[in-house]
């Protein structure tokens, strides 16, 4: 009982010690950083969390963040429920030639494409864009949401749909108003799992999104990681890397038994 | 059913089907053409080159490391994530809360986790080298990322360390699913906690272990986040860092050797297709069914 508590406690020490090192340090001075690690700062330098978000730019990159992860996923779930649900609930020659090629992307590692994508986006002009990121972010995301919801609308009771057409109901009536409703729980799901896959980005943004003032958040702060520790403002970049952390800390703060039960499901389908 | 159905059908998937075609589909088929090519993406006509590029892999010391560095990282990382998870889901029977702490890691960017760990392994300002010199261990602080025998298991370390905690709750998840009065009825005929363990929670909750190995074994052949940023140059020092994914970026994005590249794409396709099926059959077992 003993060490298996102990063992236990050993492993959610490991887990928060960096992250809670990491908050502590951002309130710290340089040379307080230099001097020892362990030390708490003598008195908070909340200078440093202004410093990261003005001028080393981490706000600007978490705006950049937001827009492309929510225009990504706004059009992810669209796009990928309408298609899920198509596939799921409609007959036509080619259903299922559709569906496998497009589950087939689920089977490709993102470094296979990846030479010929930036020459795809390049020619396009959308290097470095807004659009071109969530058109890509999107794209690269449809398979596993198509493959997860397709299951999800065929489980789904006919009934329902028949009733609404019976009663005059156009097609685009009876996805949105009547079938969409009903997949709200795996909606739910798969939208988190998508949040997180997208917010989390990094080989994508870092090949296809070259210009600075567009960076996002994971790529602007590995960058940061490089010319901030040239020029050593180590007390700014730890309070950079802590508001980078943040959001995600608060939205699980909130919805954790959500994430976990979202992320989880996501792996075993 | 109403007519229309084609008109609706048709406007509903030729958007997503043109984006999945123009940035998913065309570029996978493109790269397999490419691969046999010398493209440098400046001639206008790529020369085919046939099998030049890969036989050239084979001589290319870099991929070479790469290949060797991501084969220890297969062998080591998932089976020390799935014993952690394993033990640690078994542990957290009934106290949620360690659950939530361990799940943590799992939401944050490979990047974020990259540049947080680069400060932790810093030699002198560094969390691990500190907490070493706290404990007494003055003799072990190291320059963790510069010595060549340690940087690529710092590395690892820190893929088990973001790994696990997702693991636990997907093990746990399962292992709440076995019934209680099973493991009484093993209990009662005499069988220890470790047998349990061993002969009724692992066969029933198998399933969710193969999907286990089958995800990591494909992650433990990328690497790419965690070494560009973490490491010296990246990949180094001297190489003993380097990952498959990595020669790829730096081959194209660099040396602008896109056909060359592209080869290295088709090889880490094939590698991450024969692991994943590879897996799939070594952790193939007789299904369980519950009554």
């Amino acid at each position: 009982m003993r060490t298996k508590h102990a063992f236990l406690t050993l492993w959610a020490v490991l887990v928060t010690l960096p992250l809670l090192w990491a908050l502590m340090s951002s309130f710290k001075t340089d040379a307080e950083i230099f001097d020892s690690p362990w030390t708490p700062p003598a008195s908070p330098q909340f200078d440093n969390w202004s410093r990261a978000w003005e001028q080393a730019s981490i706000g600007q990159y978490l705006f950049n963040t937001v827009i492309v992860v929510g225009g990504s996923l706004a059009l992810t779930m669209l796009l990928g429920a309408l298609t899920a649900y198509c596939l799921a609930r409609y007959e036509f020659p080619g259903n299922r030639f559709l569906y496998y090629t497009l589950i087939a992307g689920m089977l490709f590692p993102v470094f296979l494409a990846l030479v010929p994508l930036f020459f795809v986006v390049d020619n396009l002009g959308m290097l470095g864009t807004y659009h071109g990121l969530i058109l890509v972010y999107a794209a690269y995301a449809l398979p596993f949401t198509v493959f997860f919801l397709h299951g999800f609308f065929r489980s789904l009771p006919g009934a329902v749909a028949e009733a609404a057409f019976i009663d005059g109901a156009s097609h685009a009536g009876v996805f949105f108003r009547v079938m969409l409703p009903m997949a709200r729980p795996g909606m739910v799901s798969v939208g988190i799992f998508n949040f997180l896959g997208l917010w989390n980005q990094y080989l994508l943004p870092r090949v296809l999104n070259p210009d600075p003032d567009h960076y996002v958040i994971s790529q602007g702060l590995a960058a940061l990681a490089v010319s901030q520790g040239a020029r050593s403002d180590w007390s700014g970049l730890f309070a950079g890397l802590v508001i980078a952390i943040l959001p995600v800390l608060l939205a699980y703060v909130f919805f954790q038994r959500q994430i976990r039960a979202g992320l989880t499901s996501g792996a075993l389908k | 059913m109403r007519h229309g159905k084609y008109r609706f059908l048709a406007g509903a998937l030729i958007v997503p089907l043109t984006l999945y075609g123009a940035f998913v589909l065309s570029p996978y088929l493109q790269a397999f053409q490419l691969a046999f090519t010398n493209w440098n993406g400046v001639d206008s006509a790529p020369e085919f080159t046939g099998f030049d590029n890969f036989s050239k892999l084979w001589d290319d010391p870099l991929f070479l490391a790469g290949l060797r560095n991501n084969g220890l990282m297969l062998l080591v990382v998932p089976l020390a994530v799935i014993v952690l998870a394993l033990a640690l889901a078994a542990g957290t029977r009934g106290t949620r809360v360690y659950r939530v702490v361990y799940f943590f890691p799992q939401l944050l960017s490979v990047a974020i986790i990259a540049v947080l760990w680069q400060f932790v392994y810093t030699p002198n300002s560094g969390l691990l080298n500190g907490a070493l010199s706290a404990l007494g261990l003055d003799s072990w602080r190291q320059s963790w990322l510069a010595e060549p025998n340690l940087a690529l298991w710092c590395v690892m370390a820190v893929m088990i360390w973001s790994s696990v905690g997702f693991y636990v709750v997907l093990f746990s998840a399962a292992m709440e699913s076995v019934p209680g009065d099973i493991m009484e009825a093993a209990a009662i005929d005499g069988a220890g906690p470790m047998t349990v363990f061993r002969r009724i929670t692992i066969p029933l909750i198998w399933e969710s272990v193969q999907v286990g190995w089958i995800y990591l074994g494909i992650a433990a052949l990328d690497g790419f986040a965690l070494v560009q940023i973490m490491t010296v140059g990246p990949g180094g020092p001297d190489n003993s860092t380097e990952v498959m994914g990595l020669g790829l970026y730096r081959t194209a994005f660099t040396f602008g050797k896109f056909g060359y590249a592209s080869a290295m794409g088709v090889a880490i396709f094939f590698l991450t297709l024969s692991i994943a099926v590879l897996l799939l059959r070594v952790t193939k077992r007789e299904r369980v069914e519950l009554a």
